[in-house]
């Protein structure tokens, strides 16, 4: 782990820039990888993303319906839109529901087992936006 | 930020009806039929165990209960009251009281919050006031709670930065996995809860959705639970206690 003394934490969390509604740049450079991706969006201990959306897969029980169906998002938005989305939702929206994935600034009790972490890494960030920017039909 | 068909798809769950719902809806309105049913049918609600059990209780020890206030019966209605300010400036919700009365008027020491017996008395104090209105007192004494209560509901909070009413107002009727979500209320605890396999307080409820939204926990009992516990009872102003409740 990169751990710069005197900043726990924050090191955790890659530099972005936003342009619009997008961060354009993957973050720290990285290739996302589609499949691992779909692994990082079922996973029920960490992003936990099924709990509050559905994905077009008639396997997948019990699918929240809190935040919009995720079938068609890559043809929606594009990478940089849904990276921006994942990184921290209240940049666009300051109520939104949808939790920040790749932000420790600004949160308060956090559980101590999870402060100054983010829940996704700037690698599984980058995997989620691989894997959704290929969810391109709508229907499904 | 556009949503795609979200109305096709919670008309294909059958929640259009229920969903965002605007006002507060007893926690009832949100149980699937069967569990409903059950909750409305004592021979069918493993949650009335605890009701027998505690009403034992209530006639048990030096002095019992039963001895300064009577049958139990004559206990319908408080848990429509609670939480209240005591005399000495605490507040008290029904645990707390017992627990006081155990230790100041029984000489006994405190049973310890989710403890059986401690359950079992509150589910069958709760259980008398079953249908009847809440109605808690917030002015005075109260008011400074009730702030304390409501702030601690609309902060965000936890790694996943998300305020109670998040969930329990602007999504209520939605689905979170497997679970509708209600409006957040207490007037259904102790409840029976088939995840515990038991009778569990509020406060272990509470303890559940700030581990879910990955916050620091507060201890069972404590007092910002119980400031917490006042403003969702004010905010049930009306709705009918429906202890003990059944949930998933
Ligand atoms: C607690 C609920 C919740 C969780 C968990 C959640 N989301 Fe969301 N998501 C939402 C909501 C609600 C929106 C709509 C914007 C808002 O209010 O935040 C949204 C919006 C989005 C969008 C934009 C969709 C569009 O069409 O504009 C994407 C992409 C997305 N989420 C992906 C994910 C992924 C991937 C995960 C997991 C890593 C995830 N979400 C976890 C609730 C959630
Ligand atoms: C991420 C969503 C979410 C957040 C945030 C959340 N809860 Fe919940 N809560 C749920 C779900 C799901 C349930 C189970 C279904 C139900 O009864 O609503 C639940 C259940 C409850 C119940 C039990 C209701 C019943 O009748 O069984 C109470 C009370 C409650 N929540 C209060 C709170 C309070 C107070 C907070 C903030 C400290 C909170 N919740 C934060 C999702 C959430």
């Amino acid at each position: 782990m990169l751990l710069l003394p005197g900043a726990p934490g924050l090191a955790q969390v890659a530099p972005y820039s936003v342009t619009g509604d997008a961060i354009e740049a993957p973050l720290e450079d990285l290739a996302g990888d589609a499949a691992r991706g779909a692994a990082v969006t079922r996973n029920r201990e960490t992003a936990n993303c099924l709990i509050c959306h559905a994905i077009p897969d008639t396997r997948e029980p019990f699918m929240g319906d809190i935040g919009p169906p995720l079938a068609g998002v890559g043809s929606r938005l594009t990478e940089g839109q849904i990276r921006l989305r994942l990184v921290d939702p209240t940049r666009l929206n300051p109520d939104a529901v949808m939790p920040p994935y790749h932000r420790v600034a600004g949160l308060t009790r956090v559980d101590e087992r999870f402060r100054g972490q983010p829940v996704l890494t700037a690698q599984e960030i980058e995997d989620v936006v691989a894997f959704l920017a290929t969810l391109k039909d709508r229907k499904e | 930020m556009k949503r795609a068909a979200p109305l096709a798809l919670l008309a294909g769950l059958g929640l259009a009806a229920l969903a965002v719902a605007a006002e507060v809806r007893p926690p009832q309105d949100y149980l699937s039929p069967t569990l409903r049913a059950q909750q409305d049918d004592p021979s069918r609600h493993p949650g009335w165990l605890w009701v027998d059990e505690g009403e034992a209780l209530w006639r048990r020890g030096d002095p019992s209960c039963q001895s300064c206030h009577g049958d139990i019966a004559g206990m319908a209605g408080v848990a429509a009251r609670y939480p209240v300010v005591a005399q000495d400036g605490a507040l008290l919700n029904l645990e707390g009281r017992i627990e006081r009365c155990r230790m100041r008027h029984q000489g006994q020491p405190a049973i310890g919050y989710e403890s059986e017996a401690l359950l079992s008395l509150t589910t069958a104090v709760a259980s008398r006031s079953r249908g009847l209105p809440m109605s808690v007192a917030v002015d005075g004494p109260a008011a400074a709670f009730l702030e304390q209560g409501r702030t601690l509901y609309e902060t965000r909070q936890g790694q996943l930065n998300l305020a109670c009413g998040q969930c329990h107002d602007d999504n209520a009727g939605r689905r979170l996995r497997g679970d509708v979500i209600s409006n957040g209320l207490g007037t259904g605890f102790p409840a029976y809860r088939l995840e515990w396999n038991g009778v569990g307080s509020l406060h272990r409820r509470l303890r559940a959705c700030q581990l879910g939204v990955r916050a620091t926990q507060f201890e069972l009992g404590a007092p910002e639970y119980t400031a917490l516990e006042l403003f969702l009872a004010h905010r049930a102003r009306g709705l009918p206690v429906e202890a003990p409740g059944l949930r998933r």
